[in-house]
């Protein structure tokens, strides 16, 4: 709020991972910014590192980002042990720096996980999401020749839950979250969406099952319920839909 | 000099896109499966055309910049998208939305286009739905709406406050089918850099790849460019970090002519600006007007214990506040479109009510709405926006007014296209934010959606068969071809020359310079001074630009430094190109407010009789100025009038 302007600056040390590309070994730097406004956003902390490296000819620090209001998934900051820092519901470019201390050390290191491997600096390849989506999270309709879309009422508190599984917005912090690199809640939301909806219950079996493969084939671990994912999902998606996976993969499978 | 033809079908204006589908040439399945289509930007309307054009037949690949496609900037959109349904029975029609369209445009969008895009406006809420769109639902299981501004009917199809996450996640998985049964190839984090023509028509693009700095070819039948706008050449706006108008600007260097890139649209709710350090400005949905009242203090004394902080918003009694908008204008109040209300917020601030410690900001209230509805029923319709707001801010709405102030949001101009939404290059196709658009001098809300999704969904493929009908017996194109080279080369050639400056400024440092005097001179008023002056300007910041940018790191690496100062390199023409055509254009209308011509209540005033026209720009070399050429609207089905918001 107005007020905050006047709020004294904070002085942070920050261990920031660097790593030139997907074949080199990465480490830790140490790098430090002087009196950074209480009300910026953490990317906006970074930004003004990079301006200051870049003054010394140095390389900016690499990070995804890119709507910077917490939608477009970009944003993969793993801050302090915490995929999208230590705050809920939020993504990295919605954490502000008031959720800091003066003086802090703050650890930053990009997503961890054999599935998503590092690209550059904080900086990592997570199309195996969209692999995974290509399988099968979509309902099989072509542009043109689709009935009205009043024609088949759904109940509200229908489309609701798959609303509330359809804002998953694909940044991996559930993966990142997890000991077992688990995409379980990633491919749940999608599976749950579709599977709430009449249009989609047509392809509901083969979808679980072609998305569920492709999932294993890609390398991500399996669930074993410890919930981290549910914690740290900045779009809070919870974890009955697993659970919703799980029911409708059982039944495609003794249909088969 | 050019004959510009928009290629408007004859007959009257609801039987021409009828007329225009009967007729055109289309190309059989067989003939399909050997012609190649790119198509740049995954957004609505990218990601709806490449899926369109693959479930045809066609072989396309799509590009985007960010790692997938899903990220596209259109994920962002809030508030809903318009369509004709009427399932409210409320007396809309394709028509009223026609209508609704051309007069929030201050009628400066071409009529046949625009009664097109309301035509097909239904076809895309079946789509969506047929894909899985979450929509918005009533306890019947009917789809519910809700009013955006510059109407008077409830039109608007929404996802809570994620409209344009789920449209896009429909297109996205209406792509990815298509990606996993080969018809789409997906190029993720590679960047188009350059047009390839080969005897004038267009005929592939160059791209580097953002992971490694390699410079590609690639080369097709035909090119859609669906790149989005060019509101960060402000450097504050409310697009994402990676918008840009790059890759229009590399057409229109190729020969495409630019149209009215004067008319960028400010947005009346924004987060107000709060720091130097700020990348970025927050949007809250302009859904927000239909439950919340805009005021200012009455008095000034008022004004300066809020901006001091002595004063709280709540403490100002009722009979002291100005709510300006239901003052000025009563019939559609605090939903009057958007240049409307944003101009009249810059009003109330310059004449000094305005509050926040700036000054530029004014409230949106919803103290009222919440104690008519109550508290839960307001958490259901705006709960996240809220959220949002008070993330950011610190501030909670329930209790204390939203601060809000005008910021750049959206661009009307674009690349100049016929009624295919082809080009003046032959086989180069502009859709969604990135064409010129059917919104005229001003976008009403909801209808940017509703546009991407026309253009990619049921506008293009039908048109570009028309002109691939022609191409079935041009074999593919050889990459190796000199044309190609070339452009090769000259990519390579900018790329070397950024890297080699080695001067004393980062990039980001001339990207706010040039926004700043867009912002403060070809902003929300303009006058033939403060254009004259921004030309000289940009000029000057661009040459500086050449002399004295630092870009670090490598060439062939990730390097988001050079990104960067390659699409700043275009923003500093488009900028001055922008300039150039507000001054041009002597008369307000719409997003375009020239302070010489208003009203004397401070409306906006056109000069139908010398600017009834688009203006359309011809590059013509690096020190050239532009040319302009005009294509002239015809007003057939509607009454042209000064556009009305209080009666
Ligand atoms: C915050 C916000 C809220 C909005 N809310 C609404 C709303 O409620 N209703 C509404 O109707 N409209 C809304 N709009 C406007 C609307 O979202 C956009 O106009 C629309 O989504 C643009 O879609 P597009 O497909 O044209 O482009 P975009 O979605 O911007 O996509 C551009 C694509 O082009 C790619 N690209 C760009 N340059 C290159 C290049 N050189 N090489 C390769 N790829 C490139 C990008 O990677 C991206 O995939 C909103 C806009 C914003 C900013
Ligand atoms: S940058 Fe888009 S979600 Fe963070």
């Amino acid at each position: 709020m107005i007020q905050n302007m006047e709020k004294k600056g904070l002085n942070l040390t920050l261990k920031i991972w660097r790593q030139e590309n997907a074949r080199s070994k990465g480490s830790f730097e140490t790098y430090q910014v002087q009196d950074i406004s209480p009300d910026c956003s953490f990317l906006e902390m970074l930004d003004q590192l990079n301006e200051k490296l870049v003054d010394k000819f140095e390389k900016p620090v690499c990070f995804d980002h890119d709507c910077r209001e917490g939608i477009c998934g970009m944003c993969s900051l793993y801050i302090n042990g915490r995929p999208h820092g230590n705050d809920s519901g939020i993504t990295t470019c919605q954490l502000h720096m008031r959720h800091f201390k003066d003086g802090e050390t703050i650890w930053i290191e990009p997503w961890r996980s054999r599935a998503f491997p590092v690209i550059k600096d904080l900086v990592v390849d997570r199309t195996a999401l969209d692999k995974i989506i290509q399988e099968g999270g979509y309902v099989s309709v072509n542009t043109g020749g689709t009935p009205d879309g009043n024609a088949l009422p759904i109940r509200k508190e229908n489309a609701d839950l798959a609303m509330d599984a359809a804002a998953c917005i694909g940044c991996g912090a559930c993966v990142a979250a997890c000991k077992n690199a688990s995409a379980m809640l990633f491919v749940s939301a999608k599976v749950s969406q579709l599977a709430l909806l009449p249009q989609g219950r047509v392809e509901a079996r083969e979808r679980v099952t072609r998305m569920v493969s492709k999932m294993d084939e890609l390398g991500f671990g399996n669930c074993t319920n410890t919930r981290a994912c549910e914690a740290e999902c900045p779009k809070e998606i919870k974890i009955s839909n697993i659970a919703r996976m799980n029911r409708e993969f059982f039944v495609a499978r003794l249909q088969d | 000099m050019v004959k510009l033809d928009a290629k408007i079908p004859a007959g009257p204006l609801a039987d021409k896109w009828a007329q225009y589908k009967a007729t055109q040439k289309l190309v059989n399945p067989a003939n399909k499966r050997k012609l190649d289509i790119i198509v740049v930007g995954t957004g609505l309307a990218g990601a709806a055309a490449a899926a369109s054009f693959g479930e045809l037949g066609f072989n396309v690949k799509i590009f985007c910049i960010q790692d997938s496609p899903r990220r596209a900037h259109s994920i962002a959109a809030q508030g809903g998208i318009n369509a004709a349904k009427n399932y409210q029975n409320d007396g809309d029609s394709v028509y009223r939305l026609f209508y609704d369209t051309i007069k929030g445009g201050d009628y400066r969008a071409r009529e046949a286009n625009v009664y097109r895009l309301a035509e097909v406006s239904n076809n895309i809420i079946d789509q969506c739905v047929a894909q899985g769109v979450p929509f918005a639902r009533d306890y019947g299981g009917l789809l519910d709406n809700r009013s955006f501004g510059g109407a008077q009917v409830s039109r608007t199809f929404y996802a809570r406050g994620q409209t344009g996450q789920q449209l896009l996640l429909g297109a996205y998985s209406a792509l990815s089918r298509q990606i996993r049964k080969g018809a789409v190839k997906m190029f993720n984090r590679e960047e188009m850099m350059e047009l390839v023509l080969i005897d004038g028509k267009a005929r592939g693009i160059i791209t580097r790849n953002i992971v490694t700095g390699a410079v590609q070819r690639h080369s097709a039948h035909a090119v859609v460019l669906a790149t989005g706008g060019y509101g960060n050449v402000f450097f504050l706006s409310t697009n994402a970090m990676g918008s840009n108008g790059a890759a229009a600007m590399r057409c229109y260097k190729k020969g495409a002519f630019f149209g009215n890139p004067c008319y960028v649209q400010i947005h009346p709710t924004c987060i107000p600006v709060h720091g130097d350090y700020q990348s970025k400005l927050t949007l809250m949905s302009e859904s927000l007007r239909n439950d919340g009242r805009i005021w200012v203090p009455k008095k000034l004394e008022d004004a300066e214990a809020l901006r001091a902080g002595k004063l709280k918003p709540t403490q100002i009694p009722e009979e002291d506040r100005d709510y300006y908008l239901e003052r000025r204008y009563p019939a559609f109040g605090n939903l009057v479109p958007r240049d409307v209300a944003s101009r009249a917020a810059k009003e109330r601030c310059d004449a000094g009510f305005g509050v926040n410690e700036t000054g530029l900001a004014v409230y949106l209230d919803f103290a009222d709405a919440i104690r008519r509805l109550g508290k839960d029923v307001i958490e259901a319709r705006y709960g996240n926006l809220f959220q949002m707001y008070e993330k950011i801010t610190d501030d909670n709405p329930y209790e204390t007014p939203m601060m809000i102030y005008p910021a750049i949001h959206y661009s009307m101009g674009g690349l100049w296209v016929d009624y295919e939404l082809q080009t003046t290059i032959p086989g180069l196709y502009a859709a969604g934010e990135a064409n010129f658009s059917d919104h005229g001098a001003n976008r009403l809300g909801a209808s940017a959606l509703m546009q991407g999704l026309a253009d990619g969904y049921f506008v293009l493929p039908y048109t570009i068969q028309n002109y691939l009908s022609h191409e079935i017996q041009v074999p593919r194109f050889s990459t190796e071809l000199k044309e190609f080279d070339d452009a090769c080369k000259s990519v390579q050639e900018r790329i070397n020359k950024l890297m080699s400056i080695g001067g004393r400024c980062s990039v980001d440092h001339f990207q706010r310079q040039l926004g700043k005097v867009m912002w403060d001179k070809v902003g929300m008023a303009r006058t033939k001074e403060s254009l004259t002056e921004a030309i000289a300007e940009i000029q000057a910041i661009r040459e500086e630009f050449w002399q004295n940018v630092r870009v670090t790191g490598e060439r062939d690496e990730f390097n988001p430094e050079l990104e960067k100062a390659l699409r700043t390199a275009e923003h500093l023409e488009l900028g001055e190109l922008m300039a150039r055509d507000a001054l041009l254009r002597e008369e307000s209308c719409g997003g375009h407010f020239r302070e010489e011509f208003q009203t004397p209540e401070g409306e906006a005033l056109r000069q139908d009789a010398d600017f009834m026209f688009v203006s359309c720009w011809e590059y013509r070399g690096a020190d050239q100025e532009p040319e302009l050429h005009k294509e002239p609207l015809n007003y057939e089905s509607i009454k042209i009038a000064q556009r009305n918001y209080k009666e």
